[in-house]
């Protein structure tokens, strides 16, 4: 059962103002974050969405929850379309979507102690009939922290504390969906398994639909169900994480499995070294977005822009000469 | 001293004074570093790594202080050099990247302004100087090199920027450069570029290289030697293949155990070590990683670990492990 | 249900007390701030209570008494026209007060209100808030407080006026180039997310923020404006004769200064101290308010 679907979403920013594109001559003046994304989160299920700087994974992270406005395409939550809804039916929404941004310090309110961070949620959405020192404990006792927590500030976290108040505030009002930008930033590999572990349980408490944003394929693998791959505003491999790690279609995602130097010295490492940076989204290569980096492209990749291809029911792709396919 | 080794840090000590008390940050920490070594310092948050660099290169906060030790770079010790002979030094003899490029970086002026700057020791002519900048940003992949020589820092990308960081680091072809977490803000793809054109200026220019970083992947691929550092201390010394492979010290095992690329089955519950770094004012007596450790028992709590060698090259601050050595 | 409610109303406003009685403590644990806090408390007490330990009338002139030393009838001595200094000080210091933490206090509401609309609302009106702090910032200070003098006539009042109007656009700028940081901050962003409003966002999460780099430059300002004060009295443009203000005291005294140094001392310590009272105070209010600087956490 689908819990949210995006089809085709464009997050399109305006790089010269309509006076200044007529006079310069420029069809245009926009550039394209994202560019005609289409995916599906399944209820129950852990989503990853991997993609490197540029690649417009934030842009559309922050497009479902409501922080941008996509210019089309169309983003169903929960059955209900997202995109041109008005700011009061937004906050009906968002009471049921969790949020989790980069830094675990950082996104919380500086000058407000542990206590008010917990009960904003509840504050923000006029839920003050409740005993909120009572949800507040029951809230650090989920995430395993003690109630003295409740007295202390953000810059007297650790970083592991902080994610998880995090990860308590984004469960207050008991959301279907939580959206996890980079949960794993900022903290050492020790902890990084605690908060992993801790979602993965609420997950399962909670029937629990989360979607990770990361460029970390690492823990990808481990934590995920299904994942996309992003590369410059485009889509560019989804499906079953089992099934891309074993057999990935797309060169992109070739490049980033190879790009984990495993721990160990004695490995063998078959890399696929990417020349070259992710273009500038004013320079928009031909065909193929991806093709002047792509250690196997061909003639038609700089002309033909590849469309969405099926590798399995569940299992897509956007490539002409996809390297699980042989001779193609 | 041997004249191979470039460095010779000995017992160094290091404390911050705070309101609560003396903080300390560096214990016992001892390092050798050989001419042309690759020398990866792995740790997590508070384990000293920034406390260590900043010793090394001099910019140590105003309230700490050096209680003991000693620091032998070429010679001479760090730790009693006058400023103007640290600064010779700092620049010319040690360089240093950091996590963020544009703490190297000025704003204002052109890359190849500074690239030729930071050659003033050198009194080859200004030509020449700009020929060897431009032959250095070719080596660490800068595109066009020659035309890009003019362009200020906020026209490059975060990852050129680095590369650019690591260009004018290496330019004075320094004896030591420490790199300071130099991958970790970028993405994967363009960190194993960065770690390919480290690896091919260090043969070239024959520098040795302290790495720091977290990442074990990157120094299991990049380095031939590892310190581990946790609470302040050195916990395990070895070759990287030795402590990779029979990590001694079980916070050495656990880190590996942790590292989720290592984990070969999928799984849902991913191991971690449980508890919280310890309070450096406050230390515990014994062993300083004895509140997380699964195999403690009395005898660690009572007084610190003596440094145990597996082999001449390989030591590790716990008596125990013997029984514990990874298959 | 009620009950907790109440409980728990009661237990937020002890802790709104206990973090303004700890951010006292911080205060005082700086020598500086200390001084500083102690300075102002005693012009404070001095100014609030003129009336009370004034000895004389400040304006009762008594001719035979001209330029007389301190002595225990008159602590600061007596002027040109034998008026008691002491006296003239503390009303002085009433007048002072009044005028500095009138003015700068009505400048710092409207210009945080305004500058946290400019920073976090939308672009048009943020566009139409800077012309206007740019044009009234443009209009040189003393010509605007002649214009008004002559439309308004001199008087305190009119002081006051000349000072919110060329001080709103200083502080809204401030508190505007601080909120346009903070907009886009993570923890903004997640309120964003969480659906608070603008309203609430503005109040409770950038106000706190912006507030105390705002209350040092205001708390700096208040001798500044002291001095304004004095200046635009001493062009007539402000407090009129007999009224006392430290500036026509400094004024008077300067005329006479061969005479007897008193008067000239006795206006000018009291701007100092002042002066010097506020900065401390407001230099270790800004340090109490930042939580990372606290050293006791």
């Amino acid at each position: 059962m689908s819990l949210l679907q995006l089809r085709d979403v464009r997050v399109r920013f305006r790089t010269l103002s309509s006076a200044r594109a007529v006079l310069e001559g420029v069809a245009d003046p926009f550039v394209d974050a994202v560019n005609r994304v289409s995916l599906e989160i399944r209820q129950g299920e852990t989503f990853g969405l991997i993609g490197e700087s540029g690649s417009g994974k934030t842009t559309l992270a922050r497009s479902i929850i409501g922080l941008l406005q996509p210019q089309e395409g169309s983003v169903r939550y929960d059955g209900d379309e997202l995109i041109g809804l008005s700011p009061r039916a937004w906050k009906k929404v968002r009471r049921n979507i969790g949020v989790m941004f980069q830094d675990p310090v950082g996104s919380l309110s500086p000058r407000m102690s542990v206590f008010s961070l917990l009960s904003e949620p509840f504050r923000i959405h006029n839920q003050v009939n409740l005993d909120l020192r009572s949800e507040v404990s029951r809230m650090l006792e989920m995430v395993g922290l003690s109630d003295d927590f409740a007295h202390r500030y953000p810059h007297q976290l650790s970083g592991g504390q902080a994610r998880r108040v995090g990860v308590a505030r984004a469960l207050a009002l008991k959301p279907k969906l939580i959206v996890a930008d980079e949960p794993t930033a900022g903290l050492d590999v020790s902890v990084q398994g605690e908060i992993l572990n801790l979602l993965n349980k609420l997950q399962k408490e909670f029937g629990l639909t989360i979607l990770i944003i990361t460029h970390n394929l690492n823990i990808v693998r481990h934590v995920t169900d299904r994942m996309g791959i992003m590369y410059f505003g485009r889509m560019v491999e989804q499906g079953p994480t089992k099934a891309i790690f074993e057999n990935p279609a797309h060169p992109y995602t070739l490049a980033l499995l190879s790009a984990n130097p495993e721990p160990n010295p004695d490995a063998r490492i078959d890399r696929i070294e990417l020349q070259g940076e992710v273009p500038s989204l004013l320079n928009r290569p031909t065909g193929c977005e991806f093709h002047p980096r792509c250690p196997f492209s061909q003639e038609d990749c700089s002309t033909l822009a590849p469309s969405r291809q099926k590798f399995s029911a569940d299992h897509d792709y956007s490539c002409h000469f996809p390297r699980n396919i042989p001779n193609l | 001293m041997n004249s191979k080794n470039i460095l010779e840090i000995e017992d160094l000590n290091v404390e911050f004074s705070t309101p609560k008390g003396p903080l300390k940050a560096l214990r016992n920490f001892n390092l050798t570093m050989s001419r042309g070594a690759i020398v990866g310092v792995v740790g997590e948050s508070g384990c000293g790594k920034s406390t260590l660099i900043n010793a090394i290169i001099g910019l140590l906060a105003p309230n700490a202080s050096v209680t003991r030790g000693r620091m032998i770079f070429e010679g001479a010790d760090l730790l009693r050099q006058s400023k103007q002979d640290l600064q010779k030094i700092r620049g010319q003899r040690i360089s240093m990247v950091s996590q963020d490029p544009m703490t190297a970086l000025n704003p204002i002026l052109s890359i190849g302004d500074q690239m030729v700057d930071i050659q003033y020791r050198s009194d080859v002519s200004k030509s020449k100087k700009r020929d060897r900048s431009i032959e250095m940003l070719r080596m660490v992949g800068i595109p066009d090199p020659s035309m890009r020589f003019n362009d200020y820092p906020h026209q490059f990308s975060g990852g050129m920027r680095q590369r650019i960081a690591i260009a004018m680091a290496l330019q004075v072809e320094p004896t030591l450069l420490i790199a300071d977490e130099p991958t970790t803000a970028l993405d994967a793809t363009l960190e194993v570029q960065i770690i390919q054109r480290l690896k091919e200026l260090q043969q070239n220019i024959g520098c040795s290289i302290l790495f720091i970083s977290h990442h074990l992947g990157v120094i299991a691929e990049l380095c031939n030697y590892v310190v581990v550092m946790y609470g302040g201390e050195i916990v395990e010394t070895g070759s990287v293949r030795d402590v990779f492979h029979r990590a001694s010290h079980p916070y050495t095992q656990k880190l590996l155990e942790c590292d989720p690329a290592r984990i070969k089955e999928v799984t849902n519950t991913l191991p971690t070590i449980p508890g919280e770094v310890p309070d450096l004012v406050r230390l515990p007596t014994g062993c300083i990683f004895a509140d997380r450790c699964q195999h403690t028992v009395q005898q660690c709590r009572d007084s610190e670990p003596e440094l145990r060698y597996i082999t001449p090259e390989h030591s590790a601050r716990c008596p125990y492990s013997s029984h514990l050595v990874n298959r | 249900m009620k009950r907790a409610t109440i409980k728990q109303e009661r237990l937020r406003i002890w802790e709104g007390w206990l973090s303004v009685f700890r951010t006292i403590q911080r205060v005082v644990r700086e020598p500086l701030g200390a001084m500083g806090l102690v300075l102002v408390v005693a012009v404070l007490i001095s100014a609030i209570g003129a009336d009370l330990w004034s000895t004389h009338d400040p304006n009762k002139i008594n001719v035979r008494a001209a330029f007389a030393s301190p002595s225990l009838e008159h602590f600061l001595g007596t002027d040109q026209l034998g008026r008691d200094i002491f006296s003239r000080v503390l009303v002085g210091g009433q007048i002072a007060l009044k005028v500095s933490l009138v003015s700068i206090g009505a400048a710092l509401i409207i210009g945080l209100t305004l500058g946290l609309i400019a920073g976090f609302g939308p672009k048009w009106l943020d566009n139409i808030l800077m012309l206007l702090f740019d044009s009234v910032r443009s209009f040189p200070t003393v010509m605007f407080a002649l214009a008004v003098v002559t439309l308004f006539g001199p008087s305190l009042t009119t002081v006051m006026v000349v000072v919110v109007v060329t001080q709103i656009p200083i502080y809204g700028r401030m508190v505007r180039s601080q909120t346009l940081a903070l907009k886009t901050s993570e923890f903004i962003l997640t309120e964003r997310a969480m659906g608070a409003g603008f309203f609430r966002i503005i109040s409770l999460h950038i106000l706190p923020n912006v507030i105390g780099p705002l209350l040092i430059l205001a708390s700096m300002d208040i001798p500044f404006v002291i001095t304004i004060e004095a200046g635009l009295s001493f062009l007539g443009m402000g407090v009129r004769p007999p009224t006392p203000s430290w500036g026509t005291i400094l004024n008077d005294g300067y005329s006479y200064i061969y005479n007897t140094p008193w008067p000239v001392i006795a206006g000018g310590l009291p701007v100092v101290l002042t002066t010097l009272g506020f900065t401390f105070l407001g230099e270790s209010l800004r340090d109490a308010f930042d939580p990372k600087l606290r050293k006791d956490s």
